[in-house]
């Protein structure tokens, strides 16, 4: 069947007055970019075309909640984008969405609460600050023009560390107090101390590294990270 | 109720539209009986000996049921896919009528079973076919083999939600009900058998129907033959509908 008769089917299999599953149909496959591909058989879909097709046929009776299960597994970069902008829209018109995801980004993005399942359990749950906040908060990441350097380095910055600083594969990084004047102190500190400079930068952890933390593991197939969005 | 009506005419209109779409699914209902018509009539045909009978009077009301028989396959081919797509579990969300998904589909056979009717009756009587019975008793027997395609699309519907893959869904279906359909009074009289088989096409419901169908279009007595059949066909449709339905039950939560 075309993209437009199965989500006139839907709307017709829950019984929505007569004539509106035609006009739901031509309003969702609108809105999801599907409107050229209305009257082509399904079978002639991309992976991306389908996916927002599946969550067009979820749209159709305007659910108040959703569920959503890894919508966007096995996409290619610019669907997902549009399905994030698709989800995002959602929730701004007031949709409560529940989806479970493996990309740690995604729930980043998305997600206003998330709860982080690990075989099954939840290890860790609240908003994506709170949970990069648990880790620790920002650091700076210097790379060294050469290693040989590394002890004189450390020993320049540790006055504004806000731990030891680590030094791994000629990449050092330490957490700092605060963000601002960070880089120029530092830079002014290791030029003082006569070493060379490749790369500087501030970063805040990623979910990937709250992660990493909390299971002493990187996310695998079976562990579903769980974002949940208000 | 209404809505187990409106729910299993929408997803029978899904089924047909599935089988208008792809012209080549078409052919099973169309090119290939007319084929199995043309193929016993004139190769085999000329072999057989039918007392009483034109090979091609014989051979139509067989040949037909034995076609209807099969017609369901698509009812087969459809759940398997489906539950392979995981699309009966999008219909398990929806608020519809659960039965709806296994009357729809057997519902659309019954449209596809009406157009096997309707070709092979047009090249049988091509290729010699004469009714020999009045008009009323001539829709009877399209009624009953409306019926018995219909009992065997439950059959199919058991079988799909059954088996593993459409793949296996056909040739379990195939396997089941090619044995049945031969070994009855389909294309050879019975009593040219030998004694085992005879004494099983006597009692295999495919001769009764078959039998029937010949009384109804060649105008030759039937005794119970008629009423038979269409107990056979409501009592299949029974059975395998109550096991279509407890293997679909089973077959959403798996």
């Amino acid at each position: 069947m075309t993209g437009a008769e199965n989500l006139e089917m839907v709307g017709r299999l829950y019984h929505l007055p007569k004539g509106e599953p035609r006009a739901r149909a031509a309003e969702l496959l609108e809105r999801f970019d599907l409107s050229e591909a209305a009257d082509r058989t399904v079978d002639t879909y991309s992976g991306g075309m389908r996916r927002r097709l599946d969550l067009a046929a979820a749209l159709v009776a305007r659910p108040p909640i959703l569920f959503l299960d890894e919508p966007t597994t096995g996409l290619d970069p610019r669907s997902r984008i549009g399905l994030w902008e698709t989800i995002e829209g959602r929730v701004a018109q007031g949709t409560t969405v529940l989806l479970t995801t493996q990309y740690l980004d995604e729930a980043d993005r998305l997600a206003d609460s998330i709860s982080v399942i690990d075989h099954g359990r939840v290890i860790a749950q609240g908003s994506s600050d709170e949970l990069k906040d648990q880790v620790g908060g920002e650091r700076l990441d210097v790379t060294l023009e050469s290693k040989e350097q590394a002890e004189t380095a450390i020993a320049a910055l540790a006055p504004i560390a806000a731990e030891p600083p680590a030094m791994s594969d000629g990449l050092l990084r330490m957490p700092i107090e605060q963000r601002s004047g960070a880089i120029a102190e530092a830079v002014r500190r290791l030029g003082e101390a006569g070493v060379g400079i490749d790369d500087i930068a501030i970063s805040r952890p990623t979910l990937d590294d709250v992660f990493l933390t909390l299971t002493g593991h990187a996310a695998e197939d079976e562990d579903e990270n769980e974002g949940e969005e208000r | 109720m209404s809505t187990t009506i409106a729910d299993t005419l929408v997803l029978a209109r899904r089924g047909v539209m599935r089988i208008v779409r792809a012209p080549d699914l078409l052919l099973a209902f169309t090119v290939q009986p007319i084929m199995f018509v043309l193929l016993f009539v004139y190769v085999f045909g000329g072999a057989i000996e039918t007392p009483g009978f034109e090979y091609v009077d014989f051979l139509m009301p067989g040949i037909l049921v034995q076609t209807l028989s099969f017609g369901g396959f698509a009812t087969a081919l459809g759940l398997a896919e489906d539950l392979k797509k995981g699309l009966i579990d999008r219909f398990r969300s929806l608020p519809m009528s659960r039965a709806a998904v296994l009357t729809g589909r057997t519902l659309a056979d019954v449209a596809t079973n009406a157009l096997s009717i309707a070709v092979m009756l047009i090249v049988g009587v091509i290729a010699g076919f004469s009714f020999d019975a009045p008009l009323t008793h001539i829709l009877l027997g399209i009624l009953l083999l409306l019926c018995f395609g219909y009992a065997f699309s439950w059959f199919f519907a058991f079988i799909g939600l059954s088996s593993s893959s459409p793949e296996a869904a056909q040739s379990l279906g195939f396997i089941l009900i090619f044995p049945l359909s031969f070994i009855s009074s389909a294309f050879v009289p019975v009593d040219s058998m030998p004694a085992v088989l005879q004494a099983f096409a006597e009692v295999n419901p495919f001769t009764i129907v078959i039998d029937a169908m010949r009384s109804l279009f060649l105008g030759i007595p039937a005794g119970n033959n008629v009423w038979g059949a269409f107990a056979w066909s409501i009592g299949i449709a029974v059975v395998f509908a109550f096991l279509a339905v407890a293997k679909y039950k089973r077959a959403v939560v798996r």
